[in-house]
C-alpha cells in the first residue's frame, strides 16, 4: 500500500476548510452567548430596551411603583 | 515556480487570500474607531453585545472592501501598490469576491441590527452601499473629488459604534464623523503626491492628474486648515476633555506645519529629496487620527474616575 504525496492544492484546500470550520464554530459560540445575554436582559421583547427597562413590569405594578 | 503559478491561475485560494479580500489594514482602523465610538458613548452595552457590535461593523467594512476589490480588479492590476491583491494576482476569482462581499454584507447588517439596534444596522448598510456603489462604482473613476466624498465611507464607523450603544445620533457622533471625513482628503493627496505614476496609469482621476501637483499641494493645505475646527470642537463636547483638547492642539499645529511645507515646496525640490516631506506628512496623518481617538478614550477613562471631562 502506498500513499500519494500530498499536493500543494490539497494543502491549500485543507487550510481553507479548517479556517471556515473554525469561523463557523466561533460564530455558533458567539450567537449562543449573545442569545443568553439578550434573553437575560429581556431585549427580545423590548428591542434596545436600555431606556425602557421599567416597561418590563405589568402596567398596574409599574404605575403603583411610580406613585409616591 | 511554474506549478505554483498554475495553481494561482486556477483560483485555488488559501484561507489567507480571502482574509486579504477584506482589507485587514483598513479593517483595523474601522475596528479601532468603531470601538472608541462605542466606548465613549454615555450608554454602555453588555461586553458580549459590544464585542458583537465591533465584530459586525468590522465585517461590514471587510465586505465593502471585497466588493471594492471585485469592482476595481481591472485598475488594481495596473497599479504597483495593488497588483498583488488576490484578484489581479489570480489567487481569487472575481465571482468569489463578489459572493463573499454580498454574503458578508447581509450577515453583518442583520447581525448588527439584532445584536444592538435597527438604526445601527441601517447605518452599516448605508456605509457598505456608499463605499461599494457611490465611491467605487461611481465617484472613483469619474471625479477628482472622489476622495473627498468617498471619505465619508471611512468616517461612518465611530458613528455606527455610537449609534449601536445609544440608539440615536448626536453632535458628538457627527463630529467624530467629521474628524475622519475632513482628515481623509489631505491624507490621500499626500500619498498621491509621492505615488506618482500609479493613479495616472490606471486612469483614476486623482487631483494630481486632473489639476496638477501644484493645485494638489494647495488643496492639502486648505483641507488641513478646514479640519482644525472640527478636531478642536470635539474637545468641547461631552466626550472631550483636557487630554483630548491638549492632544488635538499639538497634533493640529504639527499637521498645519506639515501641510504648509507641502504647499510651499517646489515640485523639483520634492523630486530631488524623494518626496521626503510628503512621506513624513502621510505617516504623521496616520498618527494624527490614531492619537485623536486615543485621547477620546483617555478622557473617557478619566471621567470614570471623576478626573477627565469638563
Amino acid at each position: 500500500m502506498s500513499f500519494r504525496p500530498e499536493h500543494e492544492i490539497h494543502r491549500r484546500r485543507l487550510g481553507r476548510n479548517i479556517g471556515v470550520g473554525v469561523l463557523l464554530g466561533a460564530f455558533v459560540v458567539l450567537m449562543f452567548a449573545l442569545s443568553i445575554v439578550k434573553v437575560t436582559q429581556g431585549d427580545l421583547m423590548h428591542g434596545n430596551g436600555k431606556a425602557q427597562a421599567g416597561t418590563a413590569l405589568p402596567q398596574t405594578e409599574a404605575s403603583q411603583g411610580a406613585a409616591p | 515556480m511554474t506549478d505554483i503559478r498554475s495553481f494561482d491561475d486556477t483560483g485555488e485560494a488559501q484561507f489567507g487570500d480571502y482574509v486579504q479580500l477584506l482589507k485587514p489594514r483598513v479593517m483595523s482602523l474601522v475596528v479601532f474607531t468603531a470601538l472608541v465610538g462605542l466606548l465613549v458613548a454615555p450608554v454602555h452595552l453588555h461586553p458580549v453585545e459590544s464585542f458583537c457590535a465591533v465584530l459586525f461593523i468590522a465585517l461590514g467594512g471587510g465586505a465593502s472592501g471585497a466588493l471594492n476589490m471585485w469592482w476595481d480588479a481591472d485598475i488594481d492590476a495596473i497599479m504597483r501598490r495593488t497588483k498583488g491583491r488576490p484578484i489581479p494576482s489570480g489567487r481569487v476569482q472575481p465571482g468569489e469576491a463578489l459572493a463573499i462581499g454580498l454574503a458578508l454584507s447581509g450577515i453583518s447588517v442583520v447581525m448588527l441590527a439584532l445584536a444592538t439596534n435597527v438604526l445601527a444596522g441601517a447605518l452599516l448598510a448605508f456605509t457598505i452601499f456608499f463605499y461599494a456603489v457611490v465611491y467605487s462604482m461611481w465617484l472613483k473613476r469619474s471625479t477628482p473629488q472622489n476622495i473627498v466624498i468617498g471619505g465619508a465611507a471611512g468616517a461612518f464607523p465611530p458613528m455606527i459604534g455610537w449609534v449601536a450603544a445609544t440608539g440615536s445620533f448626536s453632535v458628538e457622533a457627527a463630529l467624530m464623523f467629521m474628524l475622519i471625513f475632513m482628515w481623509t482628503p489631505p491624507h490621500f493627496w499626500a500619498l498621491a503626491l509621492f505615488m506618482k505614476s500609479d493613479y495616472g496609469d490606471a486612469k483614476v482621476p486623482m487631483l494630481t492628474e486632473t489639476h496638477g501637483r501644484k493645485v494638489t499641494r494647495a488643496h492639502v493645505w486648505w483641507y488641513t486648515v478646514a479640519l482644525v475646527p472640527f478636531a478642536l470642537a470635539l474637545g468641547f463636547t461631552s466626550i472631550g476633555g483636557p487630554v483630548y483638547l491638549a492632544t488635538s492642539a499639538v497634533l493640529n499645529l504639527e499637521s498645519l506645519r506639515g501641510a504648509w511645507r507641502i504647499w510651499r515646496r517646489d515640485e523639483s525640490v520634492a523630486e530631488a529629496d524623494g518626496y521626503k516631506v510628503e512621506k513624513q506628512v502621510f505617516k504623521f496623518s496616520l498618527l494624527y487620527l490614531f492619537a485623536h481617538f486615543c485621547a477620546l478614550l483617555a478622557d473617557a477613562a478619566l471621567r470614570g474616575w471623576h478626573l477627565g471631562g469638563w
